[in-house]
């Protein structure tokens, strides 16, 4: 049970066939579609939540328009990135926790 | 000006922000008019909430079946990009807006991915600027709805329409106002099951809104054809709708898993022993939208009572060569959208609108107010969350936080209220919260909108900050 991709075959829509992208999320390889946002390949893999508030709480999507917030993620050593607005690219390397900084000397 | 922030481009003419119905008719309507037109969008597509679609590699054969006027869509995407004097700008993120007394605002953006690193720093200076970027839902608060699987209806339908992911398989849909119908359609299309709509004003309040003076209605019959198809799905999938009836807590550890129902009065304080629970693994709610005013604020234009951007009959706002169109001057859906953003492109362009657009905008802007009066949010929401409930999602400030540093700080302004109570100060800079937090405090604390003040008014990375400053202008040290 969970949020679930269509498969093309049974769409109504009848996308085209933009091919596979595989992405790395904290080294898991998760697979969608070219031009799927980050948030649609892993709601579209079934998870609902990839990082904790302040308090440890649980968030995910919420708003999937880009004002909540509460799907960022780190992409490509990259933080805060919102994972409903950034379009996947083939390669992506995607943590779910903010990169570790090493301390200045 | 920012001081040492180098002026990219300055494209003069007509800019629009927001690539929407009302941006994208504000462009059409400018440019048929003669003006030069840049036309910002944020997205990686024009269209905005209201036709999100597949993108273009996947774009779908038969996705009209998802939107409504997407003929309309089609038709306005064709006349813009293909416009020998009008530059669409994807990917436009505008993260400040100077004012200037004596000269129409400079609007800063960043073009580029979402939330990179190496997006281009742009400054517009136009002679007229005309806002359009739209609204966003609202979603009171009610014990458990910060659970994963609950989800604006909003986040549900662009998933639906831009991913083609259902965001559950067993869906409730709760809230108030018709945008709930499309989205139990879209659910529906994408291999969802709907368990049935809640929709929180009761049936007297949606017939006294709805079925007083129907002969004023007739002149937004599309509306009642787009109506009829939601109803149909609703029908042909035998999805319940529930009126009087609401959502006011989501069950579950680390996701919801089921949601307890309540039966309201017309005020929306819950019937005391009318509870019950329902299982599902996603709940999408919306209570209504509310505008995107941070540019609007930034730009100086005044607000109404209700939050909303003061226009006159041209779509003029209360700064000189500032124009506001769509969501931002009263929620009216994308028909009135439509027509606004044509008055206000036609006028910004020097034009005069035809009398029967102001007529179409006239009966449009009276469907709003059907609206508001079926639908509006009432003040008995304040009951349903209890003190633990999550207020502010960013900093997990709860209700009972809110109440009890407000009135022990008295603190009288916004500035403090954000630091005293941290409601608002996280990552999403109170866009969620706001109004809410507006609400549970005093009106005459806070008035509506107040909260949507961020001279910031997306993130910007200080990198990418750092990188506009060009050598010449940077001060010599002393």
């Amino acid at each position: 049970m969970g949020p679930q991709r269509l498969p093309a075959t049974q769409d109504p829509v009848a996308p085209r066939d933009s091919g596979p992208l595989t992405i790395t999320v904290d080294g898991a390889e998760v697979t969608g579609q070219v031009g799927q946002t980050v948030a649609g390949l892993l709601l579209g893999a079934g998870r609902v939540s990839w990082r904790t508030s302040r308090t440890g709480r649980p968030r995910g999507v919420f708003c999937g328009i880009g004002v909540c917030f509460d799907c960022l993620v780190t992409i490509n050593d990259i933080p805060d990135v919102r994972a409903c607005q950034r379009r996947a690219t083939e390669g992506d390397v995607v943590s779910t926790e903010p990169p570790v900084r090493e301390a200045s000397a | 000006m920012i001081s040492g922030v180098r002026v990219f481009e300055a494209a003069g003419g007509v800019l629009v922000v927001g690539g929407g119905p009302a941006g994208m008719a504000a462009a059409a309507a400018a440019l048929r008019h003669g003006a030069r037109v840049t036309l910002l969008e944020a997205g990686y597509d024009l269209g905005g909430q209201y036709w999100r679609h597949l993108a273009d590699e996947r774009r779908g054969a038969h996705e009209h079946r998802l939107h409504h006027g997407w003929s309309t869509f089609q038709r306005l995407h064709e006349e813009i990009t293909g416009h020998p004097r009008c530059d669409v700008v994807l990917g436009g993120s505008v993260w400040a807006i100077d004012r200037h007394d004596d000269a129409p605002p400079v609007v800063h953006v960043m073009v580029g991915a979402p939330d990179g690193t190496d997006r281009e720093p742009r400054s517009y200076t136009p002679d007229r600027l005309i806002l359009a970027t739209g609204g966003q839902e609202r979603t009171l608060p009610f014990p458990g709805w910060d659970l994963p699987g609950v989800f604006t209806a909003g986040a549900a339908q662009a998933l639906a329409k831009g991913e083609r992911v259902a965001v559950g398989q067993r869906v409730l849909v709760a809230g108030a106002g018709p945008f709930l119908l499309p989205v139990v359609s879209s659910l529906i299309r994408t291999g969802a099951t709907v368990v049935g709509v809640a929709e929180a004003s009761g049936r007297r309040r949606l017939a006294r809104g709805w079925l007083t003076r129907p002969w004023e209605l007739a002149s937004t019959s599309s509306k009642a054809g787009e109506l009829g198809g939601y109803l149909k799905d609703l029908v042909r999938h035998r999805v319940p709708y529930w009126t009087g009836r609401t959502v006011v807590a989501a069950h579950g550890t680390d996701r919801v898993h089921s949601v307890t129902l309540a039966d309201l009065h017309p005020d929306w304080t819950r019937v005391e022993g009318s509870e019950r629970v329902v299982e599902v693994d996603a709940v999408c709610v919306s209570h209504g939208f509310v505008p995107r005013t941070e540019l609007a604020v930034a730009a100086g234009c005044q607000l109404d009572e209700q939050g909303f951007v003061i226009t006159a009959a041209g779509q003029q706002t209360s700064v000189p060569n500032v124009y506001s169109a769509g969501e931002l001057t009263g929620i009216g859906g994308a028909d009135l959208a439509l027509a606004e953003g044509e008055v206000a492109g036609t006028t910004a362009a020097g034009g005069v609108p035809r009398p029967s657009l102001i007529g179409q905008r006239k009966n449009l802007q009276n469907f709003a107010i059907r609206l508001e009066s079926a639908h509006g949010i009432r003040p008995g929401w304040q009951t349903w969350p209890d003190p633990q409930t999550m207020l502010c999602r960013c900093e997990d400030v709860t209700v009972g936080e809110l109440r009890d540093i407000a009135a022990k700080t008295q603190s009288r302004g916004l500035r403090s209220l954000k630091l005293t109570t941290r409601a608002g100060l996280g990552v999403c800079q109170g866009r969620t919260c706001g109004r809410n937090v507006e609400d549970l405090l005093s009106e005459s604390l806070l008035p509506a909108g107040r909260t949507s003040y961020r001279p910031i008014a997306t993130p910007v990375r200080l990198g990418e900050l750092a990188a506009t400053i060009t050598p010449e202008r940077e001060d010599p040290l002393p």
